[in-house]
């Protein structure tokens, strides 16, 4: 819808699987999973409701639908945003409260090895116990944890990469990361379970 | 800012190539709106903008003014980062990194090395990889964007000729720019020397356009666009994202126009959703044939 939809259909085509981009209820309907990318989370809420999408999306997150936010996707998917603008929604997939900008403005947006730390049963071929390459812009942080959230990966021990059941969330960009894919492999493999 | 610099504890890298044109890609499929003041800042935001251009003049008043026109108030700027959260460009004369340096330092998350502005060098751009603070440049023709990305700038727009709510020049530059893109694939190694010759562009960056058929950066339209129908086609001829500058404050009704530019921008390819958010939209901004122009601003810039 709005943007950095194209570098994650690249990264999925090269995990080997379809993508179609979403900008209607139809689109949404015809998908075994979705990716809400990061670009301005505010814009993004303002599309849904313009493009009658909130009531469709909602369901899918009821029906349990599997998601990947990352960034303004992360936002949301959240419980609640502090700092958010007032006609801001998030849809509570996950049990988590973000906080918009956590990591400061352009000029401090970085890039950063992070510890991932994930379940050697979700995924037992890749490479889950290691370092992955995070860019950061602008990223929003996870203030809050609930109990049912797993903490997939953390940079300066605050969590970046999170998961619950079949829903996944991260504050960084996998998606302009093109050699390392392990976090589009690991949404597949959570939405294939 | 100090809360937000946790990130210090791990070796981390701020300002990269990665981080700066990832900014860039954040805004694919937006509208960034020129502001003037933190009033219209806040119609763009509720509009849904994804980003905003803070200038003391929108274009169409800087053409009717004259004058030098520089870098705006650092006290206007800041005034307009205090009222939104979106993401806050502001604009630097052609080869003036001083003001490029105080806008860095006020913690702008773009940067527009603008023809807009009047030029402060005539033979050199900002050395762009200086840096933190990431840069978008405009670009007439594929050799002027690739001079600009070899001097560092991560997002590349058309220039357009701006403040006239003329979309022409922009089209002649988008079409220009993805024309010749296509071109350079098609060329075999022996002419991609040809092509840096006759572009005027580093050989390495022409030839990693002949490999993956597209601009190493974002490529946006700007210059020009008054309407829902100019911000979709711009999008379907190949631009990225789109700047709006007079043509919405400029325009009678600028809210409504504001909100029906960034719909036409996500659904470009929808005529049925071109059609609704088209309608009854008020007077547009008047426009100037390109006839009628005295200085042509996309003429500035090296």
């Amino acid at each position: 819808m709005q943007g950095a939809f194209a570098l994650h259909q690249e990264a999925l085509h090269r995990c080997g699987v379809e993508s179609v981009q979403v900008r209607n209820a139809d689109q949404l309907l015809s998908c075994d999973a979705l990716i809400i990318p990061g670009g301005e989370s505010t814009v993004i809420s303002k599309m849904l409701k313009a493009n009658c999408l909130e009531a469709a999306f909602a369901a899918a997150v009821q029906n349990k639908l599997p998601m990947l936010g990352t960034c303004a996707g992360m936002i949301l998917l959240a419980n609640e945003i502090e700092d958010g603008t007032p006609d801001q929604t998030s849809f509570g997939a996950i049990d988590i409260d973000v906080t918009r900008n956590f990591y400061g403005r352009q000029v401090d947006s970085f890039e950063s090895a992070i510890e991932l730390n994930v379940p050697p049963s979700i995924a037992s071929k890749l490479e889950t116990e290691a370092q992955l390459h995070a860019v950061f812009i602008r990223a929003p942080g996870v203030s809050r944890v609930g109990d049912a959230v797993e903490v997939w990966a953390t940079y300066d021990n605050e969590p970046v990469l999170c998961r619950q059941n079949q829903v996944m969330v991260s504050s960084f960009h996998p998606e302009l990361i093109p050699e390392d894919d392990r976090v589009h492999q690991l949404f597949l493999a959570v939405a294939n379970q | 800012m100090e809360e937000t610099n946790k990130a210090v504890a791990q070796p981390s890298t701020v300002g990269s190539i990665r981080v700066k044109r990832g900014l860039a890609e954040m805004f694919k499929g937006g509208v960034i709106m020129d502001v003037v003041n933190p009033e219209q800042a806040k119609i763009a935001e509720d509009a849904g903008a994804v980003a905003v251009m803070a200038l003391e003049r929108v274009p169409a008043d800087i053409r009717a003014d004259g004058g030098v026109v520089r870098m705006s108030d650092p006290e206007m700027i800041e005034g307009i980062k205090q009222v939104t959260t979106i993401p806050v460009m502001a604009k630097a004369r052609i080869g003036h990194f001083v003001e490029a340096q105080i806008l860095q330092s006020l913690g702008v998350d773009y940067i527009d090395e603008s023809e807009v502005l009047t030029p402060a060098d005539e033979a050199h751009h900002i050395d762009k990889w200086a840096f933190t603070a990431p840069f978008v440049c405009g670009a007439t023709n594929l050799g002027e964007a690739l001079r600009r990305i070899g001097e560092g700038a991560c997002m590349i727009r058309s220039k357009g000729e701006a403040g006239t709510g003329n979309i022409v020049e922009a089209v002649r530059h988008l079409r220009s720019i993805l024309g010749d893109i296509k071109k350079v694939t098609q060329a075999d190694q022996a002419e991609l020397f040809d092509w840096a010759k006759q572009l005027q562009a580093p050989l390495p960056l022409v030839q990693e356009i002949a490999e993956t058929g597209k601009l190493q950066v974002p490529l946006f339209c700007a210059g020009g666009i008054a309407t829902p129908a100019d911000a979709a086609l711009a999008m379907q001829l190949g631009a990225e994202a789109v700047f709006v500058g007079s043509g919405i404050f400029k325009s009678e009704d600028p809210a409504p126009r504001a909100k029906a530019i960034v719909e036409a921008t996500t659904n470009f390819e929808d005529a049925e959703i071109l059609t609704k958010v088209s309608r009854g939209l008020g007077a547009p901004m008047t426009g100037i044939g390109m006839d009628d122009i005295d200085v042509k601003l996309a003429d500035r810039g090296w």
